[in-house]
């Protein structure tokens, strides 16, 4: 569960990414998070995250208090989420099954729990034939599916996506999202960050739009098919 | 899931990415070796000399002369007051009678022996053999020994033993400046090697990072990287520290001229080698990683 309370964000160069923003995210939801370049989407990702702190306001992520949190807390904050990337950021010269390992020994899981647990998320998102493929050997939208099969393995209570879909074509970007969705249902809560207005329309979620770092919309069923939103 | 200290993890990975920078990895081998086997070479030299001058200093000694007026009852009596002044280890009375006897034997199997035979012993003067603590006072303990009532002139080879105090002064001061700037060089050295790690393995860290890795556990592999470097370059150094030691030894027994210096065997001293060694290789390895990681656990 996100909730974000008057939540600003000022840089050190001045820039006032964040303006008093205040959102909740209760668990098991399923969240679109769109708007402009330079809206502030970005800065809220970080904040979640914990890449940033808040310059005022309250953060909390799935009760961590993010506003005054230890660093040698932030590890396990960090543990509750999965992120993906709009770039894949997997590692090229690991197997599919070295990228899942990986992000499993980070956080300290046993060969055991790392044995079991691969094989179940490596169905989930429809790889597992190619457990023993390179990244350069898959196309954009299985190393996407990887980067989502890491993103759930140490089984976070959320998962945000920044642009999942910016480098991938419609079909692939629709099953993505179909299996963002899937995924969603099986109790995981879903932040999503995209442009792609066709597909947040198809999905009818709940869109929150930003704008020069404020929430200017918050809706569900569509953003950009309602046309006194735009 | 718990956090667990998998050094299975830690010196596998270290051991992979000491190989995927081999370059630099064997450059950073090679310097902790020279580095040590300098830093190691100056201190063995400033170790043997400290030892020649222990030796010197066991054998050292001056001559206190007692005044001539003085009866033999007083000459002995003063041996107490010259026992009390400072950095005197102890002292022997020393008759003119045995003076004459020892001067005799001295020269008794030079061909003009009989040159100083028929001196009487009153020629002599009774006399304090004055053993030292710490050579490096010789002048300041004659003067206090002069300073006694009664004792009349003395015997010492002053500028000898400054000028062998100098030496090894000298020496221990070079040593020790090498040794710091040494240190710092293949501090240096380790440092960039494991940041070019770092720098190459950037993504991997930032993702560790993403996932919810403790800096602890992304700091691990570097940290063994490093000491696995240090201890490997210290293990290098310390066997070619051996040749080298040896070569010396050999060459300065060959030496007539230099025979005056015994060299201590390295079967007595190799295990404070290895122990220094292994111990720098370990500090600089490891405190190389650490300064060169922190930066990049900042995500």
């Amino acid at each position: 569960m996100i909730r974000l309370l008057d939540i600003q964000k000022t840089y050190d160069n001045g820039t006032k990414a964040l303006k008093g923003i205040s959102l909740r995210i209760d668990d098991g939801e399923f969240v679109f998070l769109v708007g402009p370049s330079g809206s502030g989407k970005s800065t809220i990702i970080k904040l979640i995250t914990g890449e940033v702190k808040p310059s005022g306001g309250k953060l909390m992520v799935n009760g961590f208090n993010l506003g005054d949190i230890r660093p040698g807390q932030v590890p396990y904050m960090r543990r509750t989420l999965g992120v993906i990337f709009q770039d894949f950021r997997l590692i090229e010269k690991k197997t599919v099954r070295e990228n899942l390992t990986f992000a499993m020994r980070a956080v300290g899981a046993s060969p055991r729990e790392i044995r079991k647990r691969i094989p179940y998320v490596l169905d989930l998102v429809g790889l597992s034939r190619k457990e023993d493929r390179y990244p350069s050997q898959l196309s954009g939208g299985e190393q996407q599916r990887v980067a989502i099969a890491r993103a759930l393995v140490n089984n976070p209570q959320m998962i945000i996506a920044d642009e999942p879909t910016g480098n991938l074509d419609p079909q692939m970007s629709l099953e993505i999202m179909m299996l963002l969705e899937k995924i969603n249902e099986l109790g995981t809560t879903m932040l999503v960050v995209t442009h792609e207005r066709e597909l947040v329309d198809r999905f009818s979620k709940r869109v929150v739009a930003i704008e020069n770092g404020r929430i200017i919309s918050d809706e569900t069923g569509g953003y950009y098919n309602n046309e006194e939103t735009i | 899931m718990k956090r667990r200290f998998d050094i299975g993890y830690y010196l596998s990975e270290g051991f992979h990415s000491i190989f995927t920078h081999g370059l630099m990895s064997f450059a950073a081998v090679f310097m902790i070796v020279a580095c040590l086997l300098i830093m190691g070479s100056f201190s063995l030299v400033a170790l043997n000399l400290e030892k020649k001058m222990g030796d010197l200093e066991a054998d050292n000694q001056f001559l206190a002369f007692v005044d001539e007026t003085y009866t033999r009852d007083q000459a002995v009596a003063l041996g107490e007051q010259i026992r009390a002044v400072p950095n005197v280890s102890s002292v022997k009375f020393i008759t003119k009678e045995e003076a004459k006897a020892a001067n005799d034997a001295k020269y008794a199997e030079e061909d003009h022996g009989d040159l100083f035979a028929d001196l009487p012993p009153e020629v002599f003067r009774d006399r304090y053999a004055v053993h030292m603590v710490d050579i490096s006072q010789l002048q300041a303990t004659v003067d206090a020994v002069e300073a006694v009532e009664g004792i009349d002139g003395h015997q010492a080879a002053v500028e000898v033993s400054e000028g062998l105090v100098m030496v090894r002064n000298v020496a221990a001061g070079v040593a020790a400046i090498l040794i710091v700037l040494l240190l710092l060089i293949s501090l240096f050295i380790i440092y960039n090697t494991i940041k070019l790690g770092t720098f190459t393995r950037r993504e991997e860290i930032a993702i560790m990072k993403m996932c919810g890795a403790t800096n602890g556990f992304v700091r691990g592999p570097f940290i063994f990287e490093g000491m696995i470097l240090g201890l490997f370059g210290a293990v290098v150094a310390f066997f070619a520290q051996w040749g080298v030691y040896e070569l010396i030894v050999r060459a300065i027994d060959t030496q007539q001229t230099i025979q005056l210096l015994q060299a201590i065997p390295f079967g007595e001293i190799w295990p404070r080698v290895l122990g220094t060694f292994a111990a720098t290789g370990f500090v600089v390895g490891t405190g190389g990683s650490v300064l060169a990681i922190r930066k990049f656990l900042q995500v």
